[in-house]
């Protein structure tokens, strides 16, 4: 078993949906069940990509497996200098176990879909289309290089877009797939401009050459400031796709997509590709641009989390709980948790798509009704569904025993840690805070859905139990959200192998100053400062990080267990026992609660400002194109007509003049010569005759 | 004036007035007749120059196969009831000058060179050397005529049917 | 009075070739037309076999003159024919009649 095969199965892993994509696409007309080919081609990636993991994780736990190959090489470029684009797949052990979450849930939702989108009029294009999303996430995941990341980054927008839009002929799905295309641009062009900014100082776009540049000191424009500004850049990619303040807006819109989409691409993969992205800068991110990331990540888990408390809609809830969790992550990669935002994005992936794949089953059995205040009692009806949403639910509320409660605890440590080495308790405080708020919203939505008495009994006595193929795939990730995965003690996720093995803090490669106090190497303690240096390869936060990270386990665990509890309780109280009436809380809070309710005015700010002021400016360039450059065009235009008609008058006279004495000339010789003409063997022979005696008389023999 | 320069002039004169009336007589059937002299006094011709397999074979494929051919041919595409088997003809001035010229320019060219002749003496009978040379030096060109022949029968054949 | 010598022969196949021109050209029909040739022909081979003995050659004048009989043969078998056809397409074998090739 050597390198290369690794990096063998790691091509066929990445090539072979794009395969399922073009024989579904082209086929899809003409074979009713060639999506059975996509089904079984995403089967095959993923048990490649169980083989691929288990491989690089028990052989080569410690090494970076990189294949790569020279694509572009320009030569020496007078102004950039040397300029050579390298292509390459780098497998470590964050592509690997992220291959394994990209492609079992890849999986699980095709054969989901199997069920749920039967009937439908493009069922075997929807395939396709899950075909090519898959490709390009697997291509994020196994990038080694920032630009290859850039092409699947679009092309992951591109699938994103097609399939929020899949039920085109409805306004509203395709209003909300341009939206979130449009959207996604805007963070796109940011990290555009960061990976410009990285290439035209380093003239590479591979992350270990850069890594290896900055780690020499050699920095943007060699200032530290440029350093912050770019690792911001790029973050704003994350920004758009993992949908975070301020452009979080297109994710909830997103939910026009079929709900096995949702929970494959809006919930589970996609978004967390930004998240995956800022783990790939990792190193090169200065204090300021983590700072800057960790407000993002605290705002984004902030503000969705009180808008997910009054939405009605079931998939919107879980969009906006989406957008909060996401926010858990990078405002955790912010304040340096970077294996637990790893570990989160792993559990995460999986609960929320037991979420959404629960709540499209829900739909499923209710006839496409989505507003939870017409659900309730489908405890009974749906067993299975009830049982595995409620473990899910469980899990993203933080209750121990799950596999959230692990990761969350460790990103609340983490901000925890944080405050107690830089006296910034902020982030610590809106963590705690959206851990309450969390447990509330998902508890609400699991007794407004589940428990109490059926509130539209007609849709309730029609609802039944999904079929096998729906019901396994939920039943597969309510496993995987259960601890024993990842770790043997439920309380302290550092004994499993993830954790303490697999997901390693990188090198942090900026420059010294530039670093979080805490994160530089000189930073521990005397005594324990020795090891530190003499491991530095190996321990890469201070020691000083690492101590506090220790001593944040358990207050942070206590008091989250606390602040779950206590979300959990209100919302028994307010929706299960009826103790407390919530109309009449809202009423109170009229402010408040509008300002929830409509998403803190989000769309409206954008629309009067962002909105308005493009279309103004279109309106502008509209009245500009009508009034002048169509006076020029019309002007050119007619004269171009004035010169067409002189030279018309031109042609028709003279020119048409002499072809026509051309041919009236060759009529008048063709009358002429036909005479001779008559069709009649013997004339012909009588004509050679006479030539033959012309010949001989020319050669004059006598 | 021997008996060889005697006999020359007997079949010279009986091809060519044969000939002259083949083209001139108005009946087909008469001219096909008098073709049959032509061919005969052609015939005495080769035996003059030694050639007896030629003038045999000349004979036989000719009088006895394209002859009666030609009449098939007359008999065919003639009502054979109508008396009137004759042809006109057209073009008579221009022919006659045509033809009197290339004979005139013809006949001037061979009274005007300077034929190298070295009469050989001919064996009595030619037969076995034509024959060894068709089967060894020409043998492939002789199975070609053949196949050539075969292939002409059957498309007039097929073309015919038609 | 001379030796019978080359010139005579090929004398006798000048007057022969002139006479199947003018057959060629002046008849109307064309079984007369093909008369002509057959005499044609025979003019050409009284030269080969006429040159085979007074130039030298051998015999190969006169295996020359033996093709030029046996494509004469098959000429013939395939004129007919044409004849034929053309006899029941225009109904008449008069090739002065015949001149679509004019239009």
């Amino acid at each position: 078993m050597t390198e290369t095969v690794l990096i063998q199965l790691a091509g066929i892993i990445l090539f072979l949906p794009l395969l399922g994509f073009i024989v579904t696409l082209l086929l899809g007309k003409k074979i009713k069940l060639i999506y059975n080919f996509e089904n079984a081609i995403i089967i095959i990636a993923f048990s490649l990509s169980v083989v691929l993991a288990f491989i690089k994780l028990s052989y080569y736990p410690q090494n970076t497996v990189v294949g790569e190959f020279q694509w572009i090489n320009l030569g020496n470029l007078p102004v950039l200098g040397p300029v050579s684009i390298d292509l390459g797949i780098m497998v470590d052990n964050i592509a690997a176990l992220m291959i394994i979450v990209v492609s079992l849930i890849s999986m699980l939702v095709h054969i989901f879909s199997i069920a749920y989108m039967k009937g439908d009029k493009r069922y075997n294009r929807y395939f396709a289309y899950l075909g090519i999303f898959t490709f390009s996430m697997n291509g994020i995941v196994f990038t080694h290089n920032i630009l290859m990341m850039y092409i699947f980054w679009e092309l992951v927008g591109l699938s994103s877009y097609l399939l929020i839009g899949f039920w085109y002929e409805k306004k509203s799905a395709s209003d909300a797939g341009k939206k979130a295309f449009i959207v996604n641009r805007v963070g796109d062009l940011g990290m555009f401009s960061g990976i410009l900014i990285l290439f035209y100082t380093y003239h590479t776009f591979t992350f270990d050459k850069i890594f290896q540049q900055i780690g020499m000191g050699h920095i943007p424009f060699n200032s530290e400031f440029w350093l912050t500004v770019t690792g911001i850049l790029i973050f704003c990619g994350a920004i758009g796709k993992s949908a975070q303040f301020p452009l979080h807006v297109w994710l909830p819109d997103a939910m026009e997509g079929p709900t096995p989409v949702s929970a494959l691409i809006h919930a589970a993969t996609m978004v967390a590709a930004g998240v995956y992205l800022v783990i790939r800068v990792f190193p090169i991110l200065s204090g300021g641009a983590l700072f800057f990331i960790a407000i993002i990540g605290a705002l984004s888990a902030f503000i969705p989390a009180t808008i997910a408390l009054t939405q009605n809609d079931i998939k919107k809830v879980l969009a906006y709980s989406t957008i909060s969790q996401l926010g858990y992550m990078i405002l955790s990669l912010g304040v340096g948790a970077y294996s637990f935002a790893f570990f989160h994005l792993i559990t995460h992936a999986f609960f929320k798509a037991l979420l959404f794949l629960g709540s499209g089953s829900v739909i499923h059995a209710m006839h496409h009704e989505q507003d939870i205040r017409k659900m309730g009692g489908l405890r009974k009806k749906m067993p299975i569904t009830y049982a595995t949403f409620l473990i899910a639910s469980l899990a993203i509320s933080g209750i121990p025993l799950t596999s959230g409660f692990l990761s969350k605890d460790g990103i609340l440590a983490g901000t925890f840690a944080f405050g107690s080495l830089t006296g910034n308790w902020f982030f610590a405080a809106v963590g705690f805070l959206v851990a309450l708020l969390t447990a509330f919203y998902m508890f609400r939505l699991v007794i407004l859905t589940f428990h109490g008495e059926p509130r539209d009994k007609e849709k309730y006595d029609h609802a039944h139990e999904s079929p096998f193929v729906m019901a396994m795939p939920l039943v597969v990730l309510a496993a995987l959200s259960i601890f024993i995965w990842y770790t043997p003690n439920p309380f302290n996720p550092e004994q499993g192998p993830l954790l303490s093995q697999w997901i390693k803090a990188p090198v942090i490669y900026t420059p010294q100053d530039a670093r979080y106090p805490f994160m530089r190497s000189d930073a521990a303690p005397k005594e324990l400062g020795q090891t530190a240096q003499a491991n530095n390869e190996e321990v890469v936060f201070s020691e000083t990080y690492t101590e506090a990270m220790h001593n944040a386990h358990v207050p942070a665990m206590l008091l989250s267990l606390f602040v779950a509890g206590l979300g959990l309780l209100f919302a028994f109280l307010f929706y299960q026992w009826k103790k407390l009436n919530p109309d009449k809380l809202a009423e109170k809070i009229k402010p408040l609660y509008n300002l929830s309710l409509n998403k803190w005015y989000f769309d409206e700010i954008y629309d009067a400002t962002f909105v308005a002021l493009t279309l103004g400016i279109s309106r502008l360039f509209a009245w500009i194109d009508a009034h002048i450059i169509d006076g020029i065009v019309d002007g050119s235009a007619s004269l171009t007509r004035y010169i067409s008609s002189f030279s018309g008058k031109f042609d028709n006279v003279v020119v048409d003049g002499l072809v026509n004495s051309t041919a009236y000339f060759s009529g008048f010789v063709g009358l002429v010569f036909r005479r001779i003409q008559t069709g009649k063997v013997q004339t012909y022979i009588v004509l050679v005759v006479f030539s033959l005696v012309i010949i001989l008389f020319l050669f004059k023999s006598f | 004036m021997s008996i060889y320069d005697l006999t020359f002039y007997l079949f010279a004169a009986i091809t060519v007035i044969s000939a002259f009336f083949v083209v001139t007589t108005r009946n087909i059937v008469y001219s096909a007749y008098y073709l049959l002299f032509t061919f005969f006094g052609v015939a005495g011709i080769y035996v003059l120059l030694g050639a007896d397999f030629i003038a045999v074979v000349q004979l036989v494929v000719y009088v006895g196969g394209i002859l009666i051919l030609l009449l098939f041919g007359v008999m065919l595409t003639n009502k054979i009831t109508n008396v009137q088997i004759k042809t006109g003809t057209v073009k008579l001035v221009p022919a006659v000058v045509g033809v009197a010229l290339l004979a005139g320019v013809l006949g001037a060219s061979l009274l005007n060179t300077n034929w190298k002749t070295i009469s050989s003496e001919v064996p009595f009978s030619t037969t076995h050397s034509l024959g060894l040379l068709l089967m060894q030096q020409y043998a492939v060109v002789f199975e070609l005529l053949g196949i050539l022949l075969l292939i002409a029968l059957i498309g007039a054949a097929s073309m015919a049917r038609k | 009075m001379i030796h019978i010598g080359l010139s005579h022969f090929l004398f006798v196949s000048i007057v022969l070739f002139s006479l199947g021109i003018f057959g060629i050209v002046t008849r109307k029909n064309a079984v007369m037309v093909l008369m002509g040739i057959e005499l044609i022909l025979n003019s050409a081979n009284i030269n080969f076999i006429a040159f085979a003995k007074f130039g030298n050659f051998g015999y190969q004048g006169q295996i020359m003159a033996l093709f030029v009989i046996i494509l004469a043969a098959a000429e013939a078998a395939v004129a007919l024919a044409i004849v034929l056809n053309i006899y029941k397409t225009f109904s008449t074998v008069n090739v002065d009649e015949i001149d679509t090739l004019k239009d």
